[in-house]
């Protein structure tokens, strides 16, 4: 009975994906920043339903954060300026790795240093913890002055930071990507060569916004990061442009809301992507996301993820 | 605490701009503490694309309807028509869905009836103070709300806290409903007579500064209801942080409201900080 089932149309697809060797049951996973350390969504969906729980990007020293107010909505986006606020390295493997190891999925950290030395020092430490995953260094926030943006904008700086921290660390390696280049597949290539073993991109666009009435910045930052629906166009382009110019897996990110739009990533060639922005309007939306991307497979008689991977036409 | 996807049960403008809104929610009211909030949606509208927090005014059952059913459960917002979102909000009616995330956040503390309990409310800073009311009249307390507006469309819901058993005082700055002039100010004559008060505020900014500076004069106890930006309303986005009391850029102390917050014990927060970040002419003594 189970055989006929299996072969019936609209059986369930297989929705497993692999990146650098990390084996994920679905391609769907928060974006660093916008899930906390996972605890945080427990309420609200089964952690052991996504593919993979990405944390908030740890320093080697607790980092305190930008001065308020750090959000503003803006149209179908929102800026955010939170300057990497976060518990440091040492108390998330003390406080927050403890939870992370009773859920039954792979963890991915996402990291960043004020220096050189300290992304390879906090690459050591996350080498050490065997529940990790895989790493994800981001070189790409706009936030603050030593966010990684200058690694993540100059080919050479990236060459540079991503050799370092492949040395100290036997993990696969995601390099996370600014948009706030010229061109990103210059970053792309530069970030290949030097031992990365994914990429995922987009982070947020610089942006601004500005309150007429008192004619102040909307976020005392002045200028933060754009994310949500708005910079979803630009997104799928970039994401495209490095499947195009890399051989690396990539990881599509940028104002993924509904199945569909995980789908475009999927299409233009992303072997996974990451949901941010929108884990705030619904804390549950991956689980949404997850399913649709799963009714739209039996519903174009689908049988393998893979298919769709990379399937963009024209 | 729990995603709620649900629908509006009513939705009644109670004076000129202000609104309340009662919502289905099951089993939302055992959850529920005075001083919590929501992180509210409309279904299917972009923009606004962020949930907007509001804080709860009370929740309860609708009367039993003949079908042999568990009466409905319900949970009540009020807020002030200000922007986009709030309204499409006032353009909603019975039936419509809407999105509920709740109840979040760290309500009021009272824990004895030893002293008088005054209430200051200024504006849609009444809402909290509602259900905070009901507990502590529950408790045998002696309660007093001090309510300001600059009108007297301003006043909300007074006769309810009346109702409950609460002696009310009403303030509008152009006189056009009690006694003209700011709540403050009956605020300290009620200090005066009652010293051993506690005090708890929620209301613009400009007021809880005045509010908190007179409850130190006087050394009362205070806890204030916050509201700031939010994004996500359970401490994963980290953009509705205030400053702590001792915060330095050395040693930073970042308070996330819609976790350890909305409601403070007014000695934790940094008021200086406060009084900035919220444009208070004149700042707030520390």
């Amino acid at each position: 009975m189970l055989k006929d089932t299996q072969k019936a149309p609209g059986k369930r697809p297989n929705m497993a994906v692999e990146i650098a060797g990390i084996k994920l049951r679905n391609p769907v996973m928060p974006a660093s920043g916008t899930f906390g350390y996972g605890e945080e969504y427990a309420p609200f969906l089964d952690l052991e339903k996504i593919g993979a729980i990405v944390t908030k990007g740890l320093s080697l020293k607790p980092k305190a954060g930008n001065p308020t107010p750090r959000i503003a909505e803006t149209i179908s986006g929102m800026l955010n300026a939170i300057g990497l606020q976060n518990v440091g390295v040492d108390a998330f493997i003390q406080h927050k790795m403890p939870f992370l190891r009773t859920v039954n999925t792979p963890v991915i950290a996402n990291f960043f240093g004020n220096t050189l030395e300290e992304y390879g020092e906090v690459a050591k430490r996350l080498n050490e913890i065997p529940e990790i995953a895989a790493a994800e260094l981001n070189i790409s926030c706009p936030n603050v002055k030593q966010g990684g943006i200058v690694f993540g904008t100059d080919p050479l700086a990236a060459s540079e930071v991503v050799t370092l921290v492949r040395k100290n660390l036997q993990k696969p390696l995601i390099v996370k990507l600014s948009p706030n280049v010229t061109d990103i597949t210059v970053i792309a290539r530069a970030v290949e060569e030097s031992g990365a073993d994914a990429i995922s991109c987009i982070n947020t666009l610089t942006g601004m916004s500005v309150d007429i009435h008192t004619r102040r910045p909307r976020i005392a930052n002045r200028t933060g990061g754009l994310s949500g629906p708005a910079i979803r166009p630009v997104a799928v382009r970039m994401v495209h442009q490095v499947v195009q110019s890399v051989k690396l897996p990539v990881i599509g990110i940028g104002g993924i809301v509904r199945p569909m739009d995980a789908l475009e990533f999927l299409i233009v060639g992303a072997k996974a992507v990451q949901v941010g922005t929108a884990n705030f309007v619904d804390p549950s939306v991956m689980m949404t996301i997850i399913d649709g991307i799963e009714a739209f497979c039996i519903e174009e008689g689908i049988a393998d993820i893979q298919e769709l991977i990379g399937s963009l036409k024209g | 605490m729990k995603n709620y996807r649900t629908k509006i049960i009513s939705n009644q403008e109670i004076s000129p701009g202000y609104y309340r809104m009662r919502i289905l929610a099951p089993g939302f009211g055992e959850q529920a503490h005075s001083g919590q909030f929501v992180m509210f949606r409309v279904q299917r509208s972009l923009p606004p694309l962020l949930r907007r927090p509001f804080g709860i005014f009370r929740t309860g059952f609708l009367p039993p309807d003949c079908d042999g059913l568990p009466p409905k459960e319900f949970v009540e917002i009020v807020y002030k028509v200000v922007g986009r979102g709030t309204t499409i909000m006032a353009e909603l009616h019975e039936g419509d869905p809407v999105e509920l995330l709740g109840p979040l956040g760290n309500g009021f503390d009272a824990i004895s009836c030893e002293d008088e309990k005054i209430l200051v409310g200024g504006g849609i800073g009444l809402v909290p103070l509602y259900m905070l009311a009901g507990e502590l009249i529950e408790k045998g307390c002696s309660v007093r709300l001090l309510m300001g507006g600059r009108t007297r469309d301003d006043i909300l819901a007074v006769t309810e806290f009346e109702r409950l058993g609460v002696e009310t005082y009403v303030s509008t700055d152009d006189g056009s409903l009690g006694e003209e002039g700011l709540i403050t100010q009956v605020l300290e004559r009620k200090l005066q007579k009652y010293p051993g008060a506690e005090v708890f505020a929620c209301g613009p900014m400009p007021m809880l500064c005045a509010v908190h500076d007179i409850c130190r004069a006087h050394k009362t106890p205070l806890q204030v209801s916050l509201e700031e930006s939010m994004a996500c309303g359970v401490g994963a986005c980290l953009g509705c942080v205030v400053k702590g009391a001792g915060h330095t850029e050395e040693r930073p102390s970042y308070l996330c409201t819609c976790k350890v917050g909305p409601v403070f014990k007014a000695q934790y927060l940094d008021w200086q900080a406060l009084a900035e970040s919220h444009g208070v002419i004149g700042g707030c003594a520390c």
